[in-house]
């Protein structure tokens, strides 16, 4: 930190940045477009001129770009110098010669950083007399909407795409007032982050397209802060609603967890909530009966000393499992996860919890300049993170340019200097992932074989960790390369997960972290589940899945917010249900599982709940109702509570009186009873309109606004216009900065946690017990007429809510199975050919993919998109032609 | 008969001189003196004692742009140098006369400097229209290859130099020493923000030099003949000879090499005979598009870079364009700006959106349809295209004959207003 001069008046700064971050962290107006704190300066749109004096004496001074200048100490710059001020304004003007006037009909209009510039510049009034250069625009696929006229040419949509995403499609054409930011042709967008565009462009060029089907403006929304429900990152997001209907994601900054950016199934996933498949009243026997009806029958149905068999959900959240877990008793309380897919969960937690290196937060692996990912395809799994990843992977080339003295917020700079220079990312999988491109190393093998790399990584980092026996040369080769890089890492990071259901795999990573650790490294390790809460459903323990079928037998099934048929052999399903003396359920979509319920119970998705999320990070992290649900529809945890409880805060206190691993994650958010200046905070905008007209239909007397018992935040337009804590920050808005760029006037430092910190709780942190462990895989041997058949995750489909999305469906790949060039030879089969496999007594078919990174003998079917999907994987089939 | 050292071997009929030919007048001699006992940095040091400034326009001290470059064992390789013969400037045809007429000398000034910063690759980005020049240099450097002037451990003396040709696909900004490296990496010729220089982080981010084709033609001879002698070269402290051309409609356009400050009165006068008759001199851009006309009271002024600055305008390429009274100063101007906008990148935004605006206003007063205020406009969008508002010297360099049409020739403007019409058009 160094003092600078800012018209006259001495303000600390931080040195290490530029005049633009200076002025935005000290809460200064200084318009901008083309710097973006997750990338830094390129000095393009000029937008952000100040004068800058030499000394005290110095009373000319001379235009400078704040975003290109240094902070350094003693700067003395003016923002209101008239000179500045004329600058700035002929800058918009020049930006406005070609932009159309058409914000009341632009998507963006109302929270266009656009706008907000141009009236913080003081432009207003058009003196071009001149046709405007026109475009036309692309279609870019389900998610972003193309309207290339109101382009202004700052270039922060080919940086983010390409630079900062690793895109390819997307970039700039021609040159002087006619660059064209688009494709070569229409076609959807390849990257899984283009929905950020809609965020990164500072007006209406790229919009949310899912948005404009229900298009609702920022103003009229009301929101709150949510938590995405599609993978277990735990992004934070806000979501929007009006008339009932969730309307859009959009980020929540968060700086340990997404920082400014979602992957697109966090950010268009949302639309299953909308969906036609919702269940929106109670039925019984196929009869549909009201709420009050369906409380009294679940109570005549549990009480009385029944037999009560609870299975519950990884994507439930905390409380709604622990409701359902306190109902039936621990003992009747099942994990609703298959075997393998458990057993890799509780072994994550377990490894987790027993680590000595610090559980990787997503800021923690961007940070990181050293990464081994063993056997988990994250790009697939936890989207998010490959984003991090990428970012990590300059790591280097960061340490490059301070020995040529140039400021990392120099983006273009850096870049040049770094060309293809990256940090190391050794890349363990079985299948090609989304990552192949910036690994240093590639390693493809099957997850037996992964596993032993990583045993064998771990011994080679450190002796005390097990030796791996009968290791080919040329697996210890590798091991020992890769154990001598990362011993040579400032901050190692080690990543694996559950998706192929790989005890060895989690607990290879696991040892390799705990040899970096005993070689007194700062390693951090991050273990990542497919389902959001997975991780939370584990810490609170279940019985394992196999012991479920034969405990139903006569009981009473009670299934949370679970499909079972996704994730259980048909014919197991159907003989649970079969043999139950009765089955309630509680879901919001309709699926098989619901299909079976004798009782069928209307539950809210998580935009209609309050609750909380576990992420693979071991935070947890709040969500509030967006909008108040439907009369009949309940939150699966207020179906199934205890009835000395009426609100989430009871059902909090209780899951931490029980359960003590769980106790902090009442710190997640403020309790109910938290005020400010004695109200609620708003989920309405200060500008929400028509709350008076919008049921003057059928009455003109204005409806009590909803209660709501359970948060701290309230359904109407007033409150303190003060900053809540982060937790209940219901959206970024602030005077004059109308757009979500907004966030900035939250942070204390630009890029830095919300001012009070940012939300969540850490659940565990590293330990100082635990071992390594030794249960070391054999190698993988392949079969003679088998193929071990592993899940291959997808960003769109595998997940189960988001794929009822219309736009994450349509990206959805077709059900296939992969094999390698020559497993197809082997049986003469060539791509398309349809094949047939046998799981657990059925045959099912599949066309022919042929994939050539994955190993000899291992055939990869898509996660979740099969007729396959109940199967437990991986598994040894036979395939064969089919008839 | 001043020394002509640049252009003296040219023959009359401009055929390239070829190796054996060039090697005759001595060719090559400043080469091997310097790889045969020279230091890198005793090479440096001439090249700053000569006083050599760029020929491309600016003007940069060259042996102080090569001072910049890390030296030594622990210095990042590959090092490039780069000959910038991308010569898009309008009006200007110098670098084309070097090239086509004695590539063995430009070749040998590009090894020299590649000699003295330990480059390890030499590019010579050659603009795509020149294809005469390419043929030349093409066969040129096969030679300098087959006589053991470039590749492996040259002339024994332990330095190797790999020399390639590129041949740009051609634009303005291809000329801005930071735009042509990021078009020979393949990427969009915008310019590069400095620091870091190209010295420090410039071909694929490593240590490199770009100097214009007139400047590297220029250091075989200083090395050969000494510092002394290249200084003595010139009327004035700005060292050497200087190629001064002029085009438009006087008697001889041409070029010629000429000592350092020769007037423009005789290089107009003497050199391009005068205007041609019946039609009278009004006024001209020194050196190229991007510097300010200056006028009839200009006309004593030395062309070297302190005297054209003083007079308000600047040396640039050294290649006048000449205005007479036939033709239209608005006209002039916004065809020049016309090229600018047409060439403006497209990254910074009063460039972008300043010069097209500009070219609007103008062609509309051409037209007939001025506006009262269109002055106020572009006299303000020329302040705004100043060097530092801008990312480059594009906008800067297109400021400079719209700022001085507006003061030399502003009654014209104002009468294309007035008139609603081009006096100049029938």
């Amino acid at each position: 930190m160094g003092t600078i001069y800012i018209d006259g008046e001495a303000r600390e700064a931080n040195d290490k940045q530029n005049l633009l971050h200076a002025c935005l962290s000290l809460g200064l107006d200084l318009p901008y477009f083309c710097w973006h704190p997750a990338m830094g300066s390129v000095g393009a749109c000029r937008q952000c001129a100040v004068k800058q004096f030499k000394d005290e004496n110095d009373t000319r001074g001379k235009l400078v770009m704040a975003c290109m200048t240094p902070a350094t100490p003693n700067a003395r710059i003016s923002i209101r110098d008239p000179e500045a001020v004329a600058f700035r304004a002929a800058i918009i003007e020049g930006m406005m010669l070609n932009h159309p006037h058409d914000c009341p009909v632009c998507d963006e209009g109302g929270e266009c950083h656009l706008q907000d510039m141009t009236v913080m510049t003081g432009h207003d009034y058009r003196r071009t007399r001149f046709p405007k250069r026109t475009f036309h625009d692309q279609y870019l696929g389900p998610f972003v909407y193309h309207q290339m006229n109101r382009c202004i040419q700052c270039y922060r949509c080919v940086r983010f795409y390409r630079n900062y995403a690793g895109g390819h499609d997307l970039n700039s054409f021609d040159i002087r007032n006619t660059v064209f930011f688009g494709r070569e042709k229409d076609g959807v967008l390849e990257s899984e982050f283009a929905g950020n565009l809609v965020e990164v462009c500072p007006t209406g060029v790229f919009t949310d397209r899912t948005l404009r089907q229900h298009y609702t403006r920022k103003w009229d929304l009301r929101m709150a802060p949510s938590i995405c429900g599609h993978c277990s990152l735990g992004c934070n997001i806000t979501m929007g609603e009006r008339y009932g209907v969730l309307r859009r994601v959009v980020n929540r900054f968060n700086s340990e967890v997404n920082g400014y950016f979602l992957c697109d199934r966090g950010r268009y996933g949302y639309e299953y909530v909308n969906s036609k498949e919702r269940i929106r009243d109670a039925m019984l026997d196929g009869k549909r009966i009201s709420g009050d009806e369906a409380e009294q029958q679940l109570q005549t149905m549990i009480s009385g000393g029944k037999r009560l068999i609870g299975i519950g959900s990884p994507r439930a959240s905390l409380e709604s499992n622990f409701a359902l877990q306190r109902l039936v008793g621990k003992e009747n309380f099942f994990a609703g996860v298959a075997l393998g897919e458990w057993e890799a969960l509780t072994a994550a937690v377990d490894a987790l919890r027993t680590t000595p290196a610090r559980i990787a937060s997503l800021h923690d692996v961007e940070e990181s300049d050293t990464v081994l990912i063993l056997g988990e395809d994250v790009s697939n799994s936890a989207p998010r993170m490959a984003l991090s990843l990428r970012q990590a992977t300059r790591q280097q080339s960061f340490e490059a340019a301070a020995k040529l003295r140039i400021p990392l917020w120099m983006d273009d700079a850096v870049r040049e200097v770094a060309q293809d220079q990256r940090s190391p990312l050794f890349l363990a999988a079985t299948g090609a992932t989304r990552l192949d491109d910036i690994a240093a190393k590639l390693y493809r093998a099957a997850p037996d074989d992964i596993a032993r790399l990583g045993f064998a990584i771990a011994h080679e980092i450190h002796s005390s960790a097990p030796e791996v026996p009968g290791l080919s040369n040329e697996i210890l080769e590798a091991a020992r390369t890769i154990a001598v890089v990362l011993k040579s890492a400032k901050h190692p990071v080690v990543i694996s997960g559950t998706s192929s259901r790989s005890i060895p795999l989690i607990q290879a990573a696991a040892n390799v972290a705990r040899a970096l650790c005993d070689s007194g490294l700062r390693a951090s390790l991050s273990l990542v589940a497919p389902e959001c809460n997975g991780v939370g459903l584990a810490l609170m323990g279940a019985r394992p899945p196999q012991e479920m079928f034969d405990s139903a037998k006569d009981a009473t099934v009670i299934v949370l917010e679970n499909d079972l048929y996704r994730r259980f052999l048909r014919s197991a399903v159907d003989d649970l249900f079969g043999s139950a003396e009765r089955t309630i359920v509680l879901d919001h979509l309709a699926n098989e599982t619901t299909a079976r319920a004798n009782l069928l119970l209307p539950a809210t998705t998580i935009a209609e709940s309050d609750g909380t999320l576990v992420s693979s990070e071991g935070r947890a992290q709040r969500f509030f109702q967006i909008f108040p649900p439907q009369p009949e529809l309940r939150e699966s945890w207020r179906w199934l509570r205890d009835h000395a409880w009426t609100s989430l805060d009871d059902v909090l206190k209780a899951m931490a009186d029980e359960a003590l691993q769980l106790a902090p994650v009442i710190k997640a958010a403020p309790q109910e009873s938290f005020r400010i200046a004695g109200a609620k905070v708003p989920r309405e905008p200060h500008r929400y309109s028509g709350r008076t007209a919008k049921t003057a239909n059928i009455s003109v007397v204005e409806p009590k606004p909803p209660a709501d018992p359970d948060s701290a935040l309230s359904y109407t337009m007033e409150g303190a216009h003060v900053q809540p804590p982060a937790a209940l920050q219901p959206f970024f808005w602030s005077p004059g900065w109308n757009s979500i760029q907004a966030v900035n006037k939250f942070q204390s430092e630009i890029g830095d946690a919300l001012r009070g910190g940012d939300p969540g709780v850490r659940l565990f942190e590293s330990s100082s017990g635990g071992s390594y462990f030794n249960a070391i895989p054999a190698p993988f041997t392949p079969r003679k007429s088998e193929w071990l058949l592993v899940p291959a995750q997808h960003i769109f489909g595998s997940e189960e809510l988001s794929s009822h999305a219309p736009g994450i469906a349509e990206l959805a790949p077709d059900p296939y199975l992969a094999m390698n060039a020559a497993g197809a030879a082997k049986l003469q089969l060539e791509a398309s050919s349809e094949v047939e496999i046998n799981l657990g007594g059925t045959a099912y078919r599949l066309p022919l993919q042929i994939a050539p990174e994955l190993p000899d003998g291992v055939a990869a079917i898509p996660d979740g998109l099969t007729p396959a999907r109940g199967a437990e994987l991986p598994a040894w089939t036979a395939i064969r032609r089919a008839q | 008969m001043p020394e002509k050292p640049l252009t003296q071997h040219i023959p009359a009929d401009r055929q390239a001189l070829d190796l054996r030919a060039y090697e005759s007048v001595g060719g090559y001699e400043g080469f091997r003196k310097a790889l045969g006992g020279m230091t890198p940095q005793a090479m440096q040091q001439v090249v700053k004692d000569s006083g050599l400034r760029g020929r491309g326009g600016a003007g940069f001290p060259t042996g102080m742009k090569w001072s910049f470059t890390p030296m030594g064992a622990d210095a990042p390789h590959p090092k490039y140098v780069v000959a910038n013969a991308d010569e898009m400037e309008p009006g200007t045809f110098k670098d084309r006369l070097l090239m086509e007429g004695n590539p063995h000398q430009l070749i040998e000034g590009l090894a020299l400097a590649g000699f003295a910063i330990e480059a390890d690759v030499a590019f010579i980005f050659i603009r795509g229209e020149y294809t005469l020049a390419q043929e030349r240099l093409t066969r040129a450097l096969a030679e300098a290859y087959e006589a053991g002037f470039l590749g492996k451990d040259i002339l024994k003396s332990g330095y190797s130099l790999e020399m390639r040709l590129h041949v740009s696909g051609g634009r303005y900004m291809c000329g801005e020493e930071t735009g042509l490296l990021n078009a020979l990496e393949g990427k969009r010729a915008n310019p590069r923000a400095k620091p870091p220089f190209p010295q420090v982080s410039g071909l694929w981010g490593k240590p490199t030099i770009v100097n214009n084709v007139e400047t590297l033609s220029n250091i075989p001879h200083i090395v050969a003949k000494g510092a002394e002698w290249f200084k003595g070269l010139s009327h004035s402290p700005d060292a050497g000879t200087k190629l001064y051309g002029a085009s438009g409609k006087v008697k001889r356009p041409g070029i010629w090499e000429l000592p350092m400050s020769t007037t423009i009165r005789e290089l107009l006068e003497e050199h391009a005979g005068g205007m041609r008759d019946g039609v009278r001199f009004r006024g001209l851009l020194p050196g190229g598009a991007s510097t300010d006309f200056l006028v009839e009271e200009h006309l004593d002024t030395p062309m070297d870079f302190t005297s054209v600055q003083n007079a308000g305008s600047r040396l640039g390429t050294g290649t006048m364009i000449v205005l007479d009274d036939q033709t239209c100063p608005v006209g002039m101007t916004s065809n020049l700006t016309a090229f600018f906008a047409q060439e403006s990148c497209g990254w910074c935004t009063p460039c972008w959106s300043g010069l097209g605006w500009a070219k609007q206003i103008l062609a509309a007063m051409e037209e007939g349809h001025g506006k009262e205020g269109d002055l106020d406009k572009l006299s303000f969008q020329s302040k705004f295209w100043s060097p530092g508002h801008t990312f480059c010297a594009l906008a800067p360099g297109a400021a400079e004959p719209l700022q001085s049409a507006l003061k030399f020739f502003r009654e014209d403007f104002e009468r294309h207003i007035r008139e609603q019409r081009c006096p100049w058009r029938a």
